[in-house]
């Protein structure tokens, strides 16, 4: 151990003469770290050992080399993970049985439907099991994948590193991301309050927006959380489409502010941008006598969103007791054509016809949840799309256009026996499909195992 | 659009000058001693409070406004601040406070750290896996603290050193001879046995000779059960616990349900710096939890 220690200062005071100030200081801690570390262990085994030989000689024989290893890994050094270099891992379970009405192809009314998976899963059913695996790279990056498994197929949710040395509040991320548009987007499901996401980031996004690309946030140094962000990407995701050409497919920007009052309240609000552009963008209509037809829009999108939370937790001491307040406002317009096209001989559609396509559409969503004892929480979110003004063109004469006002009310109790394992049921009056009430029961579970989750805001 | 541009310079020009150490502490009682290091030559700010779980914190936007202007961060360690430190030092866009670098100390890294799990299992509850983080409540773990701290405090502000050294020098002296005195109040309470709501009190029990037999929560980060309680009572016939202790932070109802049902005392103690009218600073801190605790005995 000692010797170790000799060669780890020897490589510290040959790398010294070349170093910067600041890295020799660097040096010195991480030397006095590993110092006081071996100075722990040596104790745990002292006192370890004493506690073998207090034990009848055999036992004591036996007990002292697996007490030595014992306490090698029990006195992990405070900076570092158990693991050595191992990535910190965790897994997240989560499944869920759902009683509701059988709609096959469920959509939201006046809206194009995002290609949200799963809308119409009954009975009972395991959701994605996620794998995040997460790890300082250097001193300059930090990098972390999720791979959410599900049914015999793997997909990278996430896949991305995060600059840790730039400095002056700049932050950069490359990789595919959830972009930090809205509030909700950057949630996993499983840190959702509620079972689903919100109608409006369903018709926005199908769930979320992902980004591959690039982001750029700036942190100004005021006492008051001001952020900036952009994001540039290739927008392959709805309700832009993959397009096969150089520079930038897909663009955002966002401003979050923040802060205390009191001590018992810290609030957020934030705007966001996000801007893509879509080629053929297949989805199903109506044509005008009923029969099934395809359109195809090409042009851009944009979306606007408003974002805001406040928290309120008796003397900021969130463990009893707290509340939490969100709300988040979207208006998207899109422009460009759109190609209505059928297999059915009969339909208006039968030969190609492409028209203008201009649509301007928005929704919200406020939602309360209080955590009433340290274990039980209740919720309660209320939502709102407006199909808004939707122009196609000539396509109007060949295609239903229909103007719908989507609503839906949910009510959730979970339960959470530890930080890591919640149980949640749920049920909501779900009115987003024209002339159906549809009552949803869901019950729900959510654990994780491994590394220590984070406490994001 | 020119008031919020102007409230923006406005709020520039109050920040504070970069002569001072800009220090952003997570706990009080680590903040309380680099104000003592320190004196008018640093900025202290604080994340918490001693009225707030500090496992429980979230990356809060003030959180990260704070640690982006920070050139030391101060943390208590040990995993106690895992669910929202890595998050806040990670979204700072501040180099400086790091792990690994200057800029970020680890107070549980300078002393001997107690209950180390040789098993990591979360069966066990939310163990630390580099032990016991309340290390503070040892006021002996405070020297050694100050000490590390000192050092990296003059290393960092090289102009300041001196007076770190001093102020430091100061501290040491009068916190050596209030530890005697300390020892010398607290000698009644050596082996007596205590109920505590949480593990918050391991080294206070290791310094004064309490016997900590049994703790109110089941399993650590895990609520108190009426079962678990019901276990704890029956435990008093053949394991008598003299008073039940708590944190400032941690609601009362456990411990004053043990207290009514045994007529032993349930004592709250202020556990960091301001958790009573009487802990203003780290020296207040102590004597209160000594009279506290002695109170308890009567």
């Amino acid at each position: 151990m000692q010797k170790k220690f000799a060669m780890a200062a020897l490589l510290a005071a040959s790398c010294g003469a070349q170093a910067a100030d600041a890295d020799l200081a660097a040096i010195r801690s991480q030397i006095d770290e590993m110092k006081k570390s071996y100075e722990q262990r040596i104790a745990a085994l002292e006192q370890k050992l004493a506690q073998a030989e207090a034990k009848s000689a055999p036992a004591a024989v036996a007990a002292a080399p697996s007490s030595l290893a014992a306490g090698a890994v029990a006195s992990p050094s405070s900076a570092g993970a158990a693991n050595g270099f191992n990535p910190e891992v965790s897994l997240i379970l989560q499944g869920q049985y759902k009683n509701m009405k059988n709609i096959p192809e469920r959509s939201i009314g006046g809206f194009v439907p995002a290609g949200t998976e799963g809308l119409n899963n009954r009975g009972f059913s395991t959701d994605e099991t996620e794998l995040v695996l997460a790890a300082n790279i250097d001193p300059y990056w930090r990098g972390q994948a999720i791979v959410a498994m599900i049914d015999g197929s793997a997909e990278i949710e996430e896949a991305w590193a995060q600059s840790l040395a730039i400095g002056n509040g700049i932050g950069l991320k490359l990789g595919r991301f959830r972009s930090g548009i809205g509030y909700l987007n950057e949630q996993h499901p499983h840190a959702r309050d509620f079972a689903d996401a919100p109608l409006m980031y369903q018709a926005m996004f199908g769930d979320s927006y992902t980004q591959d690309g690039v982001q750029l946030k700036w942190l100004a140094p005021t006492p008051l959380f001001l952020e900036l962000g952009a994001e540039f990407g290739r927008g392959a995701n709805y309700p832009g489409t993959d397009r096969n050409k150089n520079g930038t497919g897909g663009a955002a920007l966002f401003a979050h502010v923040g802060g205390d009052v009191g001590i018992s309240n810290d609030w957020r609000a934030g705007i966001s941008w996000l801007k893509t552009a879509a080629q053929e963008r297949e989805s199903g209509f109506m044509d005008i006598n009923g029969l099934a037809a395809k359109g195809a829009f090409s042009g851009d999108s944009t979306t606007w969103l408003a974002d805001f939370v406040w928290k309120w937790a008796p003397n900021g001491n969130p463990k009893y007791q707290n509340f939490k307040f969100q709300s988040e406002y979207f208006v998207r317009q899109e422009k460009g054509n759109l190609n209505c096209s059928s297999e059915d001989a009969a339909s208006t559609c039968a030969s190609v016809q492409e028209s203008n396509y201009r649509t301007r559409q928005s929704g919200w969503y406020a939602q309360g949840v209080y955590q009433f004892a340290p274990e039980w929480r209740a919720g309660l979110r209320y939502e709102q799309l407006d199909s808004g003004s939707r122009d196609f063109g000539a396509n109007a004469a060949n295609l239903q256009v229909d103007g719908y006002r989507p609503k839906k009310t949910s009510a959730m109790v979970d339960y959470s026996w530890s930080e890591f394992s919640r149980v949640r049921l749920q049920v909501a009056q779900d009115k987003s499909m024209p002339g159906l009430t549809d009552n949803q029961l869901t019950v729900q579970y959510i654990m994780s195992l491994g590394a220590h989750g984070a406490h994001k805001f | 659009m020119r008031t919020l541009l102007s409230s923006l310079l406005l709020m520039l020009a109050a920040l504070p000058a970069w002569a001072n150490l800009n220090i952003f502490a997570t706990v009080p009682e680590w903040g309380a001693l680099a104000r003592e290091i320190g004196g008018d030559k640093v900025r202290v700010y604080t994340a918490t409070t001693a009225f707030q779980d500090p496992h429980r914190i979230e990356a809060k936007p003030s959180l990260l406004a704070q640690a982006r202007q920070a050139q030391l961060v101060v943390a208590a360690g040990a995993d106690l601040e895992i669910g929202w430190l890595p998050l806040v030092q990670r979204d700072a866009g501040n180099p400086m406070i790091q792990s690994g670098r200057p800029g970020y100390f680890e107070a549980a890294a300078y002393v001997n750290r107690l209950e180390v799990p040789t098993v990591l299992d979360r069966a066990h509850g939310d163990v630390h896996a580099a032990g016991n983080p309340h290390t503070h409540l040892d006021p002996r773990n405070v020297l050694k603290v100050g000490e590390a701290l000192t050092a990296r405090m003059s290393e960092l502000e090289a102009a300041n050193a001196a007076v770190y050294q001093a102020n430091f020098k100061t501290f040491s002296g009068k916190w050596q001879a209030a530890i005697k005195r300390w020892e010398q109040e607290a000698a009644p309470l050596r082996g007596v046995a205590v109920l505590v709501h949480h593990a918050s009190f391991v080294y206070l029990a290791n310094w004064l000779g309490l016997k900590e037999v049994g703790t109110l929560e089941p399993k650590p980060g895990i609520e108190p059960t009426s079962g678990h309680l019901s276990e704890l009572l029956a435990r008093q016939q053949t394991m008598p616990a003299k008073m039940v202790l708590r944190a400032a932070y941690q609601q009362d109802g456990p411990s004053q349900w043990i207290a009514g049902k045994t007529g032993m005392p349930a004592i709250m103690l202020p556990y960091t710096v301001g958790g009573s009218a009487e802990a203003k600073d780290l020296t207040g801190l102590f004597d209160d939890t000594v009279q506290r605790l002695l109170k308890g005995l009567r």
